[in-house]
């Protein structure tokens, strides 16, 4: 269970990226993080893990208070905590299998990591976690050579290797094609469920926020504007979260491949943003 | 106002006119200005050691290339000797080239030697210097920041000379004054490359509970190594040419064998090393080309 209180982060130029954020996630439950660019989306979980020093609040997952740990202690509680990035953040030029161990950096001594000598159970488990995420036999290509989808496979597998007892997903889909998106969001969501794992998820794409999460939390200016099950996140609703007006305007829909995937909500979304 | 009302069109320009007398003016300041410097330079100037130099130089060219049986040539001929000459010639300086087999390994060695050298003392420094990876940015960046600019400041010659005069003539000064000024250059061009590394991928190592060392081993060093292996093989191409001429000051390798042939007058030895150099400078552009195109 993650419990955050109070949660405020300022700048040393004095700009409030989040101004006294409350939010609790129950274990194995599936929250999407909306909001427009500049909410605070990616500050509210990077202060999680504390790649980003939050200024005041309380952070507690699994009342373990994270904000006060010492490097020691903040290194332990990372291994309960993964991370998956809009831009897959793999290490471009190590191998598929490299990248899926360094998920237990947090639990390999230096010099086995070093030489790459992880532990068996570790390399059974990066195995099956390849196959599960649909990437077998691609362990030994360099990471840079996988598509935007396989990479964020590999970062899925990365985050799971970690044996997490929540995930850190900050735009998962964001750089990924709608078709891709919705693999991966569907991914993430069978392999959250499979574990038992919490997840916050950062995303733009309100359609796909509804569809694969339990609850949505809507971000704005720094403020928690809505805390719902995805029935009561209605057109008119956006607004709140977004700003502007008409939200139950039909777009002009071009690309007939995209039109089951890409519903008036997002569409939308994206040009205000 | 670049953009002008003329009765019915409007006429676009890159400058108004006030703009463009400035701008004329400025030009014309520039340009009074570089032919003062020009009339300074060439009232300290030897006219006549400027207009002998065509004539001395190609006298210095005939001494180190030509035989001085030159001019006897059509005599030879006729005795049917020349080809004995010819024959000496170039036995003397093959056999003077084979002399220069040491001292050209021996250049090779410094450079190669003081590259490796220098390459184990910058990395550390640029971790410590660059932005995103130094421990402390008000204190430990400065230092590395110094000792960078102070190693790069000083020609590689200087760090010669004073270094044959503290642990005496021969190759180790050379390769410790091709390592000395080696370290700012590659420590430089590498923290460069670390300030420029993908922070995401580093979160996301971080973000695993990885220790420092582990973040650094697989967060940062493979984004920059091919970086680190070009700039090493540059610095070594570098480096090969400048070990050449460090035995001018006593460091050891083919530029004390130089020094020794210019003192005695020997412009035929001259010419052999300057081939020697060359050909060697040839291979070394040629070794970096094909290792920098296998590391990228």
């Amino acid at each position: 269970m993650l419990v955050i209180e109070g949660l405020l982060k300022r700048y040393p130029d004095g700009f409030e990226a989040l101004k006294g954020v409350d939010v609790t996630i129950e274990d194995g439950e599936l929250v999407a993080l909306i909001g427009p660019s500049g909410a605070g989306k990616s500050t509210l979980i990077r202060c999680v893990n504390r790649l980003v020093e939050p200024t005041e609040g309380t952070i507690e997952l699994n009342e373990l208070e994270l904000t006060t740990l010492n490097r020691a202690g903040l290194r332990r509680a990372r291994r309960r905590m993964a991370m998956i990035f809009q831009n897959y953040a793999l290490v471009e030029r190590l191998t598929v299998m490299e990248n899926v161990l360094s998920g237990r950096l947090g639990s390999v001594g230096f010099f086995k990591s070093l030489f790459r000598r992880f532990p068996q159970d570790d390399v059974d488990n990066a195995f099956a976690l390849l196959e599960k995420v649909g990437l077998e036999g691609l362990h030994d290509r360099r990471a840079d050579a996988l598509s935007g989808g396989q990479q964020q496979r590999v970062g899925i597998a990365r985050a799971l290797m970690q044996d997490p007892d929540i995930l850190l997903v900050d735009e998962p889909t964001a750089s990924l094609d709608p078709r891709t998106a919705r693999q991966v969001m569907g991914l993430l969501a069978d392999l959250c469920e499979e574990h038992g794992l919490a997840a916050i998820i950062n995303i733009h794409d309100v359609p796909l926020a509804r569809d694969y999460t339990d609850r949505i939390l809507g971000l704005k200016a720094g403020e928690l504007v809505f805390d719902g099950p995805p029935e009561e996140l209605t057109d008119d609703v956006l607004p709140e979260i977004y700003g502007g007006e008409d939200w139950s305007k039909e777009p002009s829909e071009d690309d007939e491949e995209e039109e089951d995937i890409r519903s008036s909500g997002q569409f939308l979304a994206e040009e205000v943003l | 106002m670049p953009v002008e009302q003329r009765e019915d069109t409007v006429v676009w320009r890159r400058r108004d006119k006030r703009q463009a007398v400035i701008h004329w003016f400025v030009t014309l300041g520039i340009a009074a200005v570089v032919l003062w410097c020009f009339k300074l330079i060439a009232d300290d100037t030897t006219w006549e050691f400027v207009w002998s130099a065509p004539e001395q130089g190609a006298d210095l060219a005939i001494r180190m290339f030509l035989p001085e049986w030159f001019v006897d040539i059509p005599q030879l001929w006729r005795d049917g000797e020349l080809w004995v000459h010819v024959a000496e010639y170039f036995r003397q300086r093959g056999l003077y080239a084979m002399e220069l087999w040491d001292p050209l390994v021996d250049t090779i060695h410094i450079a190669t030697l003081g590259t490796v050298l220098g390459v184990m003392i910058a990395s550390p420094l640029a971790f410590l210097a660059a932005r995103n990876t130094t421990p402390s940015t008000t204190f430990v960046r400065p230092i590395a920041l110094a000792l960078l600019v102070t190693s790069r400041s000083v020609n590689s010659l200087i760090w010669a000379l004073l270094l044959v005069v503290i642990i005496g003539p021969g190759m180790l000064a050379g390769i410790i004054a091709i390592a000395l000024r080696s370290v700012g250059f590659c420590g430089k061009l590498l923290y460069e490359a670390i300030e420029e590394i993908d922070e995401n991928t580093r979160d996301a190592v971080k973000s695993t509970g990885a220790s420092g060392m582990q973040v650094l081993t697989f967060g940062v060093i493979p984004q920059i190594a091919p970086a680190f292996a070009g700039i090493s093989i540059y610095r070594w191409d570098i480096n090969i040419r400048e070990a050449t001429i460090l035995g001018l000051v006593g460091a050891g390798g083919i530029g004390m064998a130089l020094q020794s042939a210019i003192d005695t007058l020997a412009w035929g030895q001259v010419s052999v090393i300057f081939l020697a150099i060359l050909a060697t400078v040839v291979l070394s552009e040629w070794v970096s080309a094909k290792a920098r195109a296998a590391v990228t």
